[in-house]
């Protein structure tokens, strides 16, 4: 099945980076399953998490949410809640200051529109922010928010994206003072908006003998953290505004509270302490500012936590898309032309409205050639639930329709869904087409692939599940037996945009601090960039004290988001270590040399081997030697280095998911038998660990394929708002799950390194599809696929084929 | 109020007000291991065991506990002698952010203790009420499995630590 083997005029040989694959025989640290350097303090209960301290004399804050989709507010009467016993403060439009910003926690300047406010006259969804107690005690912050009398002048409210951008609507934003770009236009609902291509696809859809053209949609979905938003405000001796945070992103945190609460960022402290989960949903600087509001205002701690209620229906989501995929394709099957148009909800606020709906085109289209592209793209502020970052960032809508789509090419053509991918699939050496056109709200640099394992992907992943056998399911019987595919890319970091720092020291025993602005919140990148520092220094992860994210003490990082950490701070982390090897070589030719004994000392004659510096012949000084004689006795500094990176270039990991599933016909219920997931992240640094992110972010969007979605009354309030409600999958239904790790070697990463952490939610949506469509010959252009679909689309397919008994009496 | 109880192995008395559930009563009690994740009893990161019967203690008024025994995540192990369950945990690599991982070592306790020997479906039935956004279950699965096979060689769970 290799594209060779297929003759179908491959140039080259599939590079997968195999020249540089006797790296893999040298590492001693990269690429081995090393314990976590976390996991036994978390297993014993032990780990601080940012509610897990309580400070003398802090307050509780709770909040008012509106309960109207749209609203004025003309006045709130707060006499009644101030005098519940404990209550301290009460804050509000009507005394806080109104400064626009953007809740996206994006890097300066951010390209989200400017259209939220700490608390703003208007409210524009149900759940959006009214007023905020805070209190002695949560019960009675909680039962004065109750006695908070608003008047409201309620606004006619609009949900759908197609009414919200028609003449005529209600206009959400019409405040004078809100700013976006790219498309930005508030007075009909647009939040961005973008046309962007390469080629000329009119005339590469004229030359296709076929094309094919259909609308896709996928709806919300909730991160589910396990931990929910959470932050700790304090103020320090030095009269500082220290906050403990539940967050992905603290140096952008403290950029953008030191704007809109005035202060300087100097007197700002953000630190992120152990974070249950994130997967985007804290890359929103959410409820950070309403601590640090009352903490400043009061002077007294103040701590302010999400409920789980709260965390469905007034935290971030997943932006929910209609998806126009059309597709113009040779009979032999080559590609020509493809075009995308996308339609998102970005809800009340705007919130990476741009950013995420330009991934869906950027990660998805460049996959697989065609002579010209067309992407054409608008987001629509509507008064329901706010989108957001959210893992995959826009690809997994992209990726469900343009999977499906590619499918049913590929069924019209009677190719082989794989063979039919293989042929058009970029080859290394390709550049991304729409690079330049879909940059960070700005022009994006060229991107060249280097490794591709896209190939060996789907070669192993097929025999793992045995592909060839879907051919000979027999599905007489009411359950139906289906498998599907696709083929996945990502990106890995931010080019020309993130950047990442490190900062590393030699201690007298030979171990290092590594200071690290990355944020581990649950991915393992603690543990990933200290195996990274003790591979480069060549010492045991043991001898690496890693501490992250503390913009007072930690170098800058971007924050945990875009796939970027183990490609964009692992570099920077490697940078820092190469630097301190050079300085311990240094240091070691000048004690040999103090002692006399100069032969072989030359930089370039040294190696770092084991824990020491080592001579041509043989002699050799230990590092904790070194930085004895470096602190007490000669030659006196401390040996410490630092790096920082930022790339241009954006190594995107490639995989391809194949999926088995059972439908029952008669229920609608669809079974996950088994799921295989190949994935190129170059190389593993800690293989379990991809392995982990791969199993956990396919089986979240197992549900987004299946059974998370909100569900809204008439008026725009949310139904479904509860673990019990919103049906996420369980340990029950994960099915028989096997991961593969395709060996490539990235050569601009670390130690080869590309991303993992966001590609593999890009698969479960479309290749769960396509499964169900081979099993039931149904094709669902929509998500969830849940049971009521399955049995509506079934019952309507018995009555065209009018196929008798079984279907026909129920 | 006062409740008294046997909290992992030791007598301890919690003071709480009536309406409070066990799960405040515990982290005010220094035992920030149990976490909350929704309170409404749905996700399992607040379990702890009651006279060693699994419970979500945020639905588990801390009056209710007067007179019983309760086992936190503490209990188990510590740093100085990790539980073959907490051990089985890292070496997995189940644990990822970690915040369900102390309410799933509470069940695997719960589960091994009444069967030594579980299947792979009994361990998935065990993890059933314990919500898990980062693993896909499937190592915290794996886990679980290793866990029995490390526990009936130590044979500790039966003992299950202090408790
Ligand atoms: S916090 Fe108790 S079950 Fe979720
Ligand atoms: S490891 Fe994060 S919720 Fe389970």
């Amino acid at each position: 099945m290799s594209a060779q083997q297929q003759g179908n005029g491959a140039d080259q040989a599939w590079d997968t980076g195999a020249g540089s694959m006797g790296h893999y025989d040298r590492f001693k640290v990269v690429n081995k399953n090393e314990r976590r350097v976390d996991a036994l303090k978390l297993a014993l209960g032990k780990g601080t998490y940012t509610d897990d301290i309580t400070l003398p004399g802090m307050l509780h804050v709770k909040m008012l949410w509106s309960p109207h989709a749209h609203a004025r507010i003309k006045a709130i009467d707060t006499s009644e809640a101030e005098r519940v016993p404990g209550v301290v403060a009460i804050y509000h439009c009507f005394n806080v200051k109104p400064i626009r910003y953007t809740t996206a926690g994006q890097g300066h300047p951010e390209p989200s529109p400017y259209d939220a406010m700490i608390f703003d006259p208007k409210v524009r969804f149900v759940g959006d922010r009214v007023a905020c107690v805070a209190a002695e005690d949560e019960r009675a912050a909680a039962i004065a928010v109750k006695k908070i009398k608003v008047d409201y002048e309620v606004l006619p409210a609009v949900f759908d994206t197609r009414e919200a951008i028609a003449p005529g609507a209600p206009v959400i934003h019409d405040e004078p003072d809100c700013t976006g770009i790219a498309g930005f236009d508030p007075k009909r609902n647009i939040a961005a908006a973008m046309e962007v291509g390469h080629g000329d696809t009119d005339a590469a859809f004229a030359k296709a003998d076929l094309v094919l053209e259909h609308w896709y949609s996928v709806p919300y979905q909730q991160h589910c953290a396990l931990e929910p938003h959470v932050a700790i405000a304090w103020l320090d001796e030095d009269d500082r505004l220290v906050l403990r945070c539940a967050t992905q992103v603290p140096f952008h945190s403290r950029r953008i509270l030191a704007r809109i609460l005035e202060i300087p960022v100097q007197r700002i402290r953000v630190i992120k302490p152990r974070i249950g989960g994130g997967f985007g949903g804290k890359q929103e600087v959410l409820l950070d500012d309403i601590p640090a509001l009352v903490t400043l205002r009061t002077r007294r701690p103040a701590r302010f936590c999400y409920t789980r209620q709260e965390e469905f229906s007034s935290a971030r989501t997943r932006h929910p898309q209609r998806l126009r995929w059309k597709t113009g394709v040779k009979k032999d099957g080559t590609l020509v032309a493809q075009e995308l148009e996308v339609l998102a909800n970005t809800g009340a606020y705007g919130a990476h409205a741009l950013t995420v709906q330009g991934c869906t085109a950027g990660k998805t289209l460049p996959l697989y050639r065609a002579d010209a592209y067309k992407f054409i793209m608008t987001t629509a502020y509507t008064n329901l639930p706010v989108g957001g970052a959210f893992r995959g960032y826009g690809g997994p809508q992209g990726f469900f329709a343009m999977e499906a789509h590619m499918d049913e090419v590929a069924d019209l053509l009677g190719l082989d869904p794989a063979e039919f991918r293989s042929k058009n699939i970029l080859r290394p050496g390709d550049e991304n087409p729409l690079a330049k056109a879909l940059g960070e709200g700005k022009e994006g640099p060229p991107q060249k692939i280097r490794s591709c394992g896209v190939q060996e992907c789907i070669d192993r992943g097929a025999k793992a599940i045995g592909w060839e056998r879907r051919l000979s399911f027999k599905n007489d019987g009411p359950i139906k037996r289906g498998m599907g595919m696709t083929c996945l890319m990502h990106g890995s970091g931010i080019p020309g945009v993130d950047m990442a720092a490190a900062f590393l020291k030699l201690n007298d025993d030979g171990s290092f601090n590594l200071l690290v602005g990355a944020t581990d919140i649950g991915t393992g990148s603690d543990t990933i960039l200290a195996q990274i520092a003790a591979e480069q220094l060549s010492v045991p992860l043991s001898k690496i004290q890693i501490y992250s994210s503390d913009t007072d003490i930690t170098p800058f990082d971007k924050g945990a988001y875009a796939s970027s950490t183990t490609y964009i701070s692992g570099t920077a982390v490697q940078k820092a270590a190469a630097g301190v090897c050079e300085q311990l070589k240094r240091a070691a030719a000048e004690m040999w040399r103090h002692a006399g004994d100069p032969t072989g000392c030359e930089l370039d004659q040294l190696s770092c081997e084991d824990q020491h510096v080592v001579r041509p012949d043989g002699k050799k000084l230990s590092y904790s030697e070194i930085c004895l004689s470096t602190f007490y006795e000669h030659d006196q500094h401390q040996i410490m280095h630092y790096g920082s990176h930022m790339s241009f270039e954006c190594p995107p990991p490639f995989s391809a998911h194949f999926a088995e599933v059972e439908v029952d016909t008669e229920t609608g219920g669809v079974k996950l038998l088994r799921y295989v997931a190949a994935v190129d992240c170059g190389v593993a640094i800690h293989p379990e660990s991809c392995e982990g992110q791969t199993e956990g972010g396919a089986t979240t969007m197992m549900g987004y394929a299946l059974t998370e979605d909100y569900i809204f009354d008439g008026n725009g309030r949310l139904l479904n708002d509860t673990f019990r409600d919103y049906k996420q999958f369980t340990s029950l239904d994960v099915p028989d799950f096997q991961t593969i790790l395709v060996r490539t070697y990235e050569p601009s990463g670390p130690f080869g390194a590309k991303s993992v952490s966001e590609i593999p939610t890009d698969g479960p949506g479309p290749t769960i599809a396509n499964a169900i469509a081979q099993a039931l010959g149904i094709r669902f252009r929509k998500l969830p696929i849940t049971p009521e679909e399955i049995r509506k689309a079934w019952l309507e397919k018995a009555a065209r084929t009018s196929r008798q008994p079984a279907e026909a009496r129920v | 109020m006062k409740v008294r109880l046997t909290l992992n192995g030791e007598p301890a008395t919690l003071t709480c007000a009536p309406w409070e559930f066990l799960t405040e009563a515990l982290r005010r009690h220094g035992l920030i291991g149990t976490k909350r994740g929704c309170e409404t009893g749905d996700c399992g990161a607040c379990s702890v065991l009651l006279d060693g019967e699994e419970v979500a203690s945020c639905i588990l008024l801390a009056a209710q506990a007067d007179g019983h025994a309760v086992t936190t995540v503490e209990g188990l192990g510590g740093f100085e002698r990790p539980h073959p369950i907490q051990e089985a945990f890292v070496d997995a690599t189940a644990v990822q952010c970690g915040y369900c991982t102390p309410g799933m070592v509470i069940a695997t306790q719960a589960l091994l203790a009444q069967n030594p020997a579980p299947t792979e479906r009994d361990a998935r039935e065990c993890l059933a009420g314990h919500l898990c956004r980062c693993t896909g279950y499937v190592k915290p699965i794996a886990a679980v499995l290793q866990a029995a096979e490390r526990c009936r060689a130590g044979d500790v769970a039966k003992t299950g630590g202090r408790s």
